[in-house]
């Protein structure tokens, strides 16, 4: 349904690349532009046409903090259900991950919606449920909704929604790699439009292109900023003009600015990142599952946390090096055996590079 | 995770919260419809179990003209 495909106009689009000449540095943010990418060799084939393409921090399950895992994990070890989507049951904390607290006799769930979170605890009455809600603004809006109706009591939520415009900003503004343009995450932008990139174009001179996941999506904003480049410009563009809208999802943004306000908080391998994260508003504060279970938490209050040895996925997400230059990738670090996230979500570039490399 | 997939609705309830999507090849899932203005007939693109948007069939049809004719316009600069 929808596939875009037609060899000789992708032919064209590159052979339009490559005549010019250039040596240029682009990042997404989107593991599913990731696996476009590298399951079609897009990114060899950049890289003969002097592009390099890279992942920054488009994974919500890899810059979810380490705190935040043990939050979760603390909560599950103290009787909570715990609901979870996939992704995040291997993710390593310091002793455990989900899927081992499982294995240790706790109830952990996965998940294919907060829809079905919110299931477990109608028929689950007598015990707690907590749905650790990651992800961008494209999941977001899914929270919210669900927030919006009546849920059970003995339902709440560990909010770990995170947006992306600040992570772009704290990636130019920590200047440790330069970025020629952004390839903006589609789904994300179905959600939120164009304007919420704008100041990064303004301010930064940076050319964006928001776009979708056909293959000769990626090809087309590829061109796209490089066009701009050539033309001195830096605009935000809209390559995925089949689904995102210039003003976005209004009723979603509106869903998500009723339940959520935007709080500073740490991504992994980043340092704190002003007004990125997501929290519940007071009205909504008796699903918030730091709140309601402060108690349980207090132990983690003042703790800190580090990355697990060796692992570089702090350098990977922002962009600095590639899964292959890190010692542990497809050694130590496996996806049966993963040492970070990044080699643990399907979105996570070290998974997505072993998935169809090393297999 | 921000992966979406898309379908088209065959059916609506009465409310307009929940609707029924077929994935093609028989694949049919109900689906929450809240956080979009949906009517059957519609392709949407789906995430988590919510449509998160109506997919622009016309444009969708488009897409590849388009991009052909940014192509050979930029080509005669």
């Amino acid at each position: 349904m929808f596939q875009l495909r037609d060899k000789k106009l992708a032919d064209e689009i590159v052979s339009s690349i490559q005549k010019l000449d250039v040596k240029l540095k682009f990042m997404h943010v989107c593991g599913t532009h990731q696996d476009t990418l590298v399951k079609n060799g897009l990114d060899v084939l950049f890289r003969k046409c002097g592009v390099e393409v890279g992942q920054g921090p488009g994974c919500p399950v890899c810059v979810t903090n380490p705190r935040e895992i043990e939050e979760m994990l603390l909560l599950a070890q103290k009787g909570k259900i715990a609901a979870t989507f996939g992704d995040m049951m291997k993710v390593p904390g310091e002793k455990y991950s989900l899927q081992s607290m499982r294995a240790e006799g706790h109830d952990v769930r996965t998940v294919y919606s907060i829809e079905d979170a919110v299931n477990l605890a109608d028929k689950n009455k007598d015990t707690e449920v907590v749905f650790m809600a990651v992800g961008f603004e494209t999941t977001t809006p899914t929270t919210a909704a669900v927030l919006l109706k009546k849920v059970p009591s003995n339902f709440s939520i560990l909010s770990c929604h995170r947006i992306i415009p600040p992570a772009l900003k704290a990636i130019l503004d920590m200047g440790e790699i330069k970025i020629d343009g952004f390839i903006e995450p589609g789904h994300v932008s179905t959600i939120i439009g164009l304007n919420p990139y704008e100041f990064i174009s303004k301010e930064y001179h940076v050319p964006q292109v928001i776009a979708g996941f056909e293959p000769i999506d990626l090809l087309m904003a590829v061109w796209m900023l490089v066009k701009q480049i050539q033309h001195g410009k830096a605009e935000v563009e809209n390559e995925y003009t089949r689904v995102v809208a210039k003003e976005g999802n209004v009723k979603a943004q509106q869903a998500i600015n009723d339940v959520f306000e935007l709080i500073d908080v740490k991504w992994r391998g980043f340092p704190v990142i002003s007004k990125s994260g997501l929290k519940l508003r007071k009205k909504y504060e008796e699903f918030d599952a730091r709140k309601k279970f402060q108690d349980n938490l207090k132990e983690l209050k003042d703790k800190e946390f580090k990355e697990p040895i060796g692992c570089r996925c702090g350098e990977v997400l922002r962009g600095l090096i590639s899964s292959k230059d890190c010692p542990l990738f497809g050694k130590k670090c496996k996806p049966n055996t993963p040492v970070g996230p990044c080699m643990v979500s399907i979105e996570g570039s070290c998974n997505i590079e072993y998935r169809y490399f090393n297999k | 995770m921000c992966l979406a997939i898309p379908g088209k609705i065959i059916k609506i309830d009465s409310k307009k919260e929940y609707a029924t999507i077929d994935y093609g090849s028989g694949t049919k899932r109900k689906v929450n419809v809240s956080l979009i203005d949906a009517k059957i007939g519609n392709y949407v693109l789906v995430h988590a179990g919510f449509a998160i948007q109506v997919i622009d069939e016309k444009e969708a049809n488009e897409t590849l003209n388009l991009f052909r004719e940014m192509l050979s316009f930029e080509e005669e600069r």
